[in-house]
């Protein structure tokens, strides 16, 4: 309730267009009315240049950035640097939520395959369902049989979980020949960790995850 | 444990209140409306970050302030653990171990133990079963304090079910009943949350089995007479050997390193979960709500005086449901004790709502106790034996007074 009150105050103050630069940047994510105001103030004492440079960077993004026609993931032509690589390995097929897991996971630089970006997780709460997602796009992908393995990079939370085990179930069918494999990401500890500071959950899930040792 | 220092800013009337406490007895003793309850409130919400009086956060911040800062000392064998917790009303609550700030608020459960008596104890008995699943929950997070996180899966599991019936049942409305919704994703979800409630569900039932002839114990020390029964009350259909669960009497345990037997009872308990989901589907898709599970479960308490157990709810004098409330409680006690770390005790305003077998009774044990605090509007209501530290309490301050021995 003070927060709704904090908000109506910072809302009644200004008038015009400072009161819509504080609303537009109040709706961007992990911003709050004290600091959309706070940036507001800045851009009205900054360099006009530089202003006009931000603006145009923010137009130019819209225009000219596209999401990859094959993958969904952010791409300046039709399709992404990854989909365009002949070197990257067509048989296998990394779903992940967002574009910037792609980038987490590029930085890696262990996955040599392809991937494809869902725009999201299943979530009734936020009203996403399978059909918001790019999920067509993908059985349309796997509809060839050229892909052997689909691993679901979905992230390791409730949301995450529930639209993995969605695909899992959705994808069975082309598993029966034994022509698709569907893999999930291992979790568990954090390398270079402690033991004794992992919470329960994560302990669990790395217990339930172990594997047998080669020497 | 004992709590060795509490410090408050804006909590509840206190903008702000460092308070030095001792092993043994402490009585907070000053006239009612004063601030005896929002001391001990402060203590137990520490512990369990829910307070005894309200379901919301919002009452426990000084009219005016944003926020409230609690802060205590636990004091257990040699070590000292500072915990801090900033109350945030509409916004995620911020919690400090040591000065150095954790992940998550429930990362500091379990630093406190405590037990309180409350006059709101009644409800155990009178109350709904939401007031009995609480204290079940909460005490299981007090003894292990992983199921807090349990509990939280559990629960964003129901909220996303409850999301998706509810739209369902909306566009069926919308449809008067021709078209179908899409409920594709609903099997994910009751996988998830016959998952998630299969582990609540199992530590649930373990506590029980635990606390039930500790109940019925304390009940016989204080009633005269033992037949004190609790039974947890499923809103389905469990696998029949693991409600009754107590029939493996006389069976050697076989050695469980991996905790196989546990995790046998979690998985038949899924599938029972999940059995239910999908027979009440028809009726939670047209309701829009999810109507099994652990948030539809109750405790049964009932009384059994020779001629069959009668539910206490419904059966039992004002006197036999105080007698039930306390022993459910004092068995909650014994039970954290008997885990080896004593937890504080916190009675508020408890003497004065008993008579004088109970009070002789709850007196016993409090004086036994590593630490208890006692909140009273006169002296004359704390029963003789329980000597020890006076506080003074008046208009939102609180003065040591003297030692009475």
């Amino acid at each position: 309730m003070g927060r709704d009150a904090a908000r109506g105050a910072v809302l009644a103050v200004y008038e015009g267009v400072v009161q819509d630069l504080i609303d537009e940047l109040g709706r961007l994510p992990n911003i709050g009315p004290k600091s959309a105001q706070r940036i507001a103030f800045h851009l009205l004492q900054a360099d006009p240049v530089d202003v006009r440079r931000l603006a145009d960077v923010l137009v130019r993004v819209k225009e000219t950035v596209r999401f990859c026609e094959l993958c969904g993931n952010v791409a300046s032509a039709a399709r992404c640097r990854v989909c365009l690589d002949p070197r990257r390995d067509p048989t296998v097929l990394c779903v992940v939520e967002e574009s910037k897991d792609v980038v987490a996971i590029e930085r890696t630089r262990e996955f040599r395959g392809r991937y494809h970006v869902l725009g999201g997780a299943i979530s009734p709460i936020d009203g996403v369902g399978p059909d918001d997602l790019r999920i067509r796009e993908l059985m349309t992908r796997l509809a060839d049989g050229s892909v052997t393995e689909l691993i679901l990079a979905t992230d390791p939370n409730l949301e995450g979980e529930a639209t993995a085990t969605y695909l899992a179930r959705l994808v069975k069918p082309l598993t029966a020949d034994g022509a698709l494999r569907i893999t999930r990401l291992a979790s568990g500890l954090p390398v270079g960790g402690d033991l004794e500071y992992a919470d329960e959950v994560t302990l669990g899930r790395a217990f339930e995850g172990r594997r047998s040792l080669d020497v | 444990m004992r709590l060795s220092h509490l410090s408050l800013v804006d909590f509840r009337s206190y903008a702000g209140l460092e308070l030095a406490l001792e092993a043994g007895v402490g009585v907070l003793v000053g006239p009612n409306g004063q601030g005896k309850t929002n001391v001990i409130e402060a203590i137990g919400y520490l512990a369990n970050q829910g307070s005894h009086r309200v379901a919301q956060d919002a009452p426990l911040v000084r009219a005016g302030a944003e926020r409230a800062v609690v802060r205590g000392a636990v004091r257990h064998e040699d070590r000292t653990a500072m915990i801090e917790l900033e109350i945030n009303p509409g916004r995620s609550n911020r919690a400090r171990l040591n000065r150095a700030p954790v992940n998550r608020p429930r990362d500091v459960l379990g630093y406190l133990r405590t037990v309180l008596f409350a006059p709101e104890d009644l409800a155990l008995v009178k109350g709904d079963p939401a007031e009995r699943r609480r204290f079940l929950d909460e005490l299981l997070v007090a003894r292990a304090p992983r199921y807090a996180g349990v509990r939280a899966d559990y629960e964003r599991a129901l909220k996303q079910r409850n999301a998706l019936l509810k739209s369902a049942s909306m566009m069926r409305r919308a449809a008067r009943g021709g078209q179908v919704p899409d409920l594709s994703t609903l099997d994910v979800w009751d996988a998830h949350l016959a998952k998630a409630g299969a582990h609540l569900l199992a530590a649930r039932l373990e506590l029980l089995r635990a606390l039930s002839p500790l109940a019925d114990k304390a009940y016989g020390t204080i009633a005269g007479h033992p037949g004190a029964m609790l039974e947890y009350r499923p809103s389905c259909p469990l696998d029949p050997h693991v409600r009754d669960g107590g029939d493996t009497v006389g069976v050697a345990p076989a050695p469980d390193p991996m905790g196989r037997g546990r995790r046998r009872e979690v998985d038949e308990l899924e599938a029972a979960l999940a059995v239910a989901l999908s027979r009440s589907r028809a009726e939670e898709v047209e309701r829009g709500v999810t109507l099994v599970g652990p948030h539809r479960d109750d405790v049964l308490f009932a009384i059994d005086h020779g001629g069959g157990a009668l539910p206490a709810k419904t059966y039992a004098s004002h006197g036999e449901s105080w007698s039930f409330a306390l022993a459910v409680k004092l068995a909650s006690y014994d039970l954290l004790r008997s885990d080896g770390i004593e937890p504080v005790l916190l009675l508020d305003d408890v003497f004065a709502e008993l008579d004088t077998a109970r009070r002789t009774h709850l007196a016993a044990v409090a004086a036994s106790a590593e630490q208890v605090l006692i909140t009273a509007a006169v002296d004359a209501d704390v029963p003789p034996e329980l000597d020890g530290v006076r506080y003074r309490v008046a208009k939102g301050s609180v003065t040591r007074g003297d030692t009475v021995t």
